[in-house]
């Protein structure tokens, strides 16, 4: 299987470059996954889990991403992340801190969309949290 | 004349304070080190991050629902201008050289009858500005000194250019920090931040043979999302490069500093070494001419 190469940046460093050969996203449209000769796409991202499979059918490699970017083009996959982290490193009191910000934000929320926004990312947050911690 | 004794314990102050600043030297060239790192671990982002937005900003720039950030409010009448300086001070012109060309730049629009606010980040900015500019201090923000900025601590400062902007308080802001050249040169700059630049996209660089971008959700949604973050980028590249160009001003400061105590301590000591020996030869004038006299 053919492999392209995968950016993911944040802002305070470049975490991941390198020929890949499979990434599954967390898109805010829902998951969706990015091989070799992928069409141009460009989309937000929601909280959740990136999973990069070097080879193939191996274990995925995997990063947690608090939101961002995805932008996929000729030249490949890149993710600008707000924050990432790997998840091997990420702490369950992190997860848990973002899950308080994010209820802070809902019940600070003024208009409708900042709440359905809030809403999506602490149910998000929530089920990442169910199944990776 | 100073006595010897005088003599002696300005010496040892002075030698006291040579140590001091060479011991801030040093100390500034590993934070040197170090900032310069985080402005380089920084860069991959804001390079993707600009060619993301010249993408999409060309395609946006003139459709109708191009976001406020993008296109501006239309007018250039009101204007911000964050100025980001040190926390603290002995670091030769640093701090200085910033409030001068954002004192300049005010001065500008002020003759040229427009209102202009000021945004502080950092200590002593706020200081020097106070002085002439009291009243038109709108906010200021400080951090822990003896920290690289972390990217959070750049978002809330974007958060609160954002939410002034939201609010209609002004229609363009100037983001004001010293470029890092080299350990000694550093150019105070001045950087439009709001209304966002969009950079020309590279011609043919993105769009082989024509292909069709999707975007999810919409173009106009996704821009919403990527101004506000390209603002907070652009702080934090400011105050990554401020970060550097405050510990290279310091550090050859404080190299030149280290010099005049030494040069300093060799004329002293000159002097104390002439009055000693002034002071034996009057001695020994006063035994001889003693002995003669008897």
């Amino acid at each position: 299987m053919d492999s392209f190469p995968f950016e993911l940046v944040s802002p305070e460093k470049l975490l991941v470059s390198e020929e890949v050969q499979h990434v599954v996203v967390p898109g805010s449209e829902g998951e969706f996954g990015v091989m070799a000769h992928h069409a141009p796409f460009m989309t937000t991202l929601k909280p959740g889990v990136v999973k990069v499979y070097k080879t193939e059918g191996g274990e995925p490699e995997k990063l947690f991403v608090k939101g961002g970017f995805a932008d996929v083009n000729a030249k490949g996959l890149t993710i600008l992340a707000d924050e990432a982290t790997p998840l091997a490193e990420m702490g369950v009191d992190r997860i848990d801190e973002l899950i308080k910000d994010a209820e802070e934000d809902l019940e600070d929320a003024s208009t409708d969309d900042d709440k359905l926004k809030a809403e999506l990312r602490l149910v998000r947050l929530r089920e990442t949290k169910a199944v990776y911690f | 004349m100073a006595s010897l004794k005088d003599l002696r314990n300005r010496i040892a102050s002075v030698k006291a304070t040579q140590k001091i600043t060479k011991a801030m030297q040093m100390v500034a060239a590993a934070k040197l080190r170090r900032a310069q790192l985080a402005a380089e671990a920084a860069r991959p982002y804001a390079e993707r991050m600009e060619r993301v937005l010249a993408n999409l900003g060309a395609n946006l720039k003139n459709s109708p629902d191009a976001p406020l950030l993008l296109t501006g409010t239309g007018s250039d009448k009101r204007h911000l201008l964050v100025v980001a300086t040190a926390e603290r001070g002995l670091c030769g012109g640093f701090n200085g050289s910033i409030v001068r060309l954002a004192r300049l730049h005010a001065d500008k629009l002020i003759a040229e009858g427009k209102e202009v606010q000021f945004l502080c980040v950092g200590k002593k900015g706020a200081e020097l500005l106070r002085r002439n500019y009291g009243g038109l201090i709108r906010e200021k923000i400080e951090f822990p000194a003896n920290q690289t900025p972390s990217f959070a601590s750049a978002d809330g400062v974007a958060t609160k250019v954002l939410e002034l902007y939201k609010a209609g308080e002004f229609d363009v802001a100037t983001l004001f920090f010293s470029r890092f050249r080299s350990v000694i040169s550093q150019t105070p700059t001045a950087q439009q931040i709001v209304p966002a630049e969009v950079p020309e996209p590279v011609e043919g660089a993105d769009a082989p043979d024509g292909a069709l971008y999707e975007y999810e959700p919409s173009e106009e949604e996704i821009l919403d999302e990527l101004l506000p973050k390209n603002v907070a980028i652009q702080i934090f590249k400011g105050l990554l490069e401020n970060a550097a160009s405050e510990q290279g001003a310091r550090m050859s400061a404080m190299d030149n500093a280290t010099r005049n105590a030494g040069e300093m301590i060799k004329k002293l000591t000159l002097t104390y070494n002439r009055t000693r020996q002034a002071q034996i030869t009057k001695e020994l004038i006063e035994i001889i001419s003693g002995a003669e006299a008897l």
